[in-house]
């Protein structure tokens, strides 16, 4: 096994500039992992920045991976709004009831001071933490729920999809609300010490709406709201497809695409030559149930796919390992990505003869 | 034949256009006993359509609120429900993500299904409500891994009370992971809305 030579930050910058570094990037996206590592509850550990710090420095010394996920919880922003959050025990934290129980609430809707919110700058104060320790060695990739998106938790996805199609003023004026608060958001985590926002776009994907509807709506959003992120950006769609939206996407100002399992990687590979970097695309829902072969077997297939060249930051489909996901399983991702991802990938040409 | 196949076609263009007149007058021009056969092929190809990438969820949505509607509100009340239906209900378990029940829900209903909607329940409150209303198939939506395991209990606790229930499950963990539904002893596994009615219609037929 060669020796790496690049620091975690060299290897993923080389491969956004479509390069090949000296192996494929691994990024672990754990969140709820940190608090088994320090043998406390999901509510505990997010309730404390130093736990999250801890628990993300424990990880990356343990899987050796390529970046620091300051991410809490999903429905951190929503709360951020006021709302609820519910915690379970084996799970991410679930947005309670909507903020917005009928269209008309939209109207009386503000964005809070993403600065002064006590959720997010519990958020602030781990990135820094983190920072302190990584300086530029390794990325730490925040993350925005796209303007576009988080209505999903701000009002159920149902009485959104009624908006998006019957109330396009009310519409718009959601929309104004979630720009400005996402954006506020993003930049507060840069300042931070956020290398990078992974932006979660899951609703303007092609699994969810068509893509004439994407263009007039989250595409747009996306545009004018990454245009103002002061920081590199990496779009995801949380397991929706992107394939027949790749060309939309990289004109949004992003630099990544996350990508679903459902989707041949070496399709995205070569539709996004030159112009997005992809990141994914293990099945973190069967990775509950892998063994350390099946681990190791579909990481060498996501390396033939879509390592040669660069472009590619290896990790799950969705954007959140669940927390079912046992310790030998991330382990045997890990050694694998040193055994097969090593560059140059002259192993590829003799793979699945 | 043709002709259903020429109005399946044209229901399917209204939907996914969300032009609810055109569907309103196709379905209108259904011959009596057409008119359930038709949503349900109709609905079943949009499905697939969502499985294959090429129809987005939030048209099969209002495809199936359109077509509930219609039945509902324009047209006669619908006399073509399927006869001799078991109890069925459908819920939402443990998670708060509810579109995915809401959707299964509309198709079933303007399929010609009759079923009750529990919303969203915990394990426990599921369990009695089944026992109570004496439910013989049991549809489970969920959104999270975490929920998605939580049918296993389910099927532990019905099983406690001597319940005879199929369970169907459906919703993003198993579409992720098609051994999930297995590990958690349900019955089966509906991939897309449409999906449920296939399952629903082969287990009626079981049952008989």
């Amino acid at each position: 096994m060669t020796e790496n030579t690049m620091t975690s930050m060299q290897r993923v910058l080389t491969t956004l500039g479509h390069q090949e570094p000296d192996r494929v990037p691994l990024f672990l996206l754990l969140t709820m992992h940190g608090a088994q590592e320090l043998g406390i509850s999901i509510k505990d550990y997010f309730s404390n920045p130093e736990h999250v710090a801890e628990g993300q420095m424990r990880l990356l010394e343990k899987y050796r991976h390529d970046c620091i996920y300051s991410f809490f919880y999903a429905p951190i922003e929503v709360e951020a709004f006021g709302a609820d959050v519910l915690y379970v025990e084996d799970g991410p934290p679930n947005s309670s009831l909507p903020l917005i129980r009928k269209h008309d609430d939209i109207k009386r809707l503000k964005p809070p001071n993403a600065k002064e919110s006590p959720c997010l700058i519990k958020v602030y104060e781990a990135t820094r933490m983190i920072k302190s320790k990584v300086e530029n060695e390794v990325p730490i990739i925040g993350v925005v729920m796209s303007p576009f998106s988080l209505p999903v938790m701000q009002m159920g996805f149902d009485k959104y999809i009624d908006l998006l199609y019957e109330q396009p003023d009310l519409f718009q004026q959601l929309m104004a609300v979630n720009e400005d608060f996402c954006v506020q958001w993003a930049n507060a985590q840069l300042e931070a010490g956020a290398t990078a926002i992974c932006y979660f776009d899951p609703v303007s994907s092609p699994t969810i709406i068509p893509r004439e509807m994407y263009l007039k709506t989250g595409f747009e959003v996306a545009k004018r709201t990454i245009s103002q992120i002061k920081g590199p950006t990496a779009t995801h769609m949380a397991s929706g497809f992107t394939l027949s939206i790749l060309d939309d996407v990289a004109q949004t100002g992003t630099a990544v695409i996350g990508s679903s399992t459902q989707e041949d990687l070496s399709a995205l590979k070569a539709a996004s030559q030159g112009k997005l970097t992809i990141l994914g695309n293990l099945n973190g829902i069967e990775m509950r149930r892998w063994t350390e072969d099946q681990a190791e077997a579909a990481v060498r297939e996501a390396i033939a796919k879509a390592g040669p060249g660069g472009g590619f930051i290896l990790s799950d489909n969705h954007g959140e390992i669940p927390w079912q996901v046992p310790e030998n399983v991330l382990a045997a991702i890990s050694n694998a990505v040193r055994k097969w991802g090593q560059y140059p990938l002259d192993w590829i040409e003799d793979y699945g003869k | 034949m043709q002709e259903l196949n020429t109005l399946i076609a044209s229901l399917e263009q209204a939907l996914l256009s969300l032009d609810r007149l055109k569907a309103q007058e196709v379905l209108q021009s259904a011959l009596t006993g057409q008119v359930e056969p038709l949503i349900v092929a109709t609905l079943e190809k949009i499905g697939e359509g969502w499985e294959t990438g090429d129809v987005a969820l939030s048209q099969i949505y209002m495809s199936g609120r359109i077509c509930e509607d219609l039945l509902n509100t324009i047209l006669e009340p619908n006399n073509e429900a399927i006869a001799e239906q078991p109890k069925m209900a459908i819920a939402e378990l443990h998670d708060y993500h509810l579109l995915g029940k809401r959707i299964v829900y509309s198709i079933m209903r303007a399929s010609g299904f009759d079923l009750l909607d529990y919303g969203q329940k915990e394990v426990d409150e599921l369990v009695e409500l089944v026992q109570k209303n004496e439910i013989k198939i049991l549809l489970i939506s969920t959104l999270m891994l975490p929920s998605a395991l939580k049918v296993k209990e389910v099927r532990a606790k019905l099983e406690l009370r001597g319940l005879d229930v199929k369970i169907v499950v459906g919703g993003a963990p198993f579409r992720f992971d098609e051994q999930l539904y297995k590990d958690v002893d349900a019955d089966a596994m509906g991939k897309s809305a449409s999906d449920a009615i296939k399952i629903v219609k082969t287990m009626i037929e079981e049952q008989k």
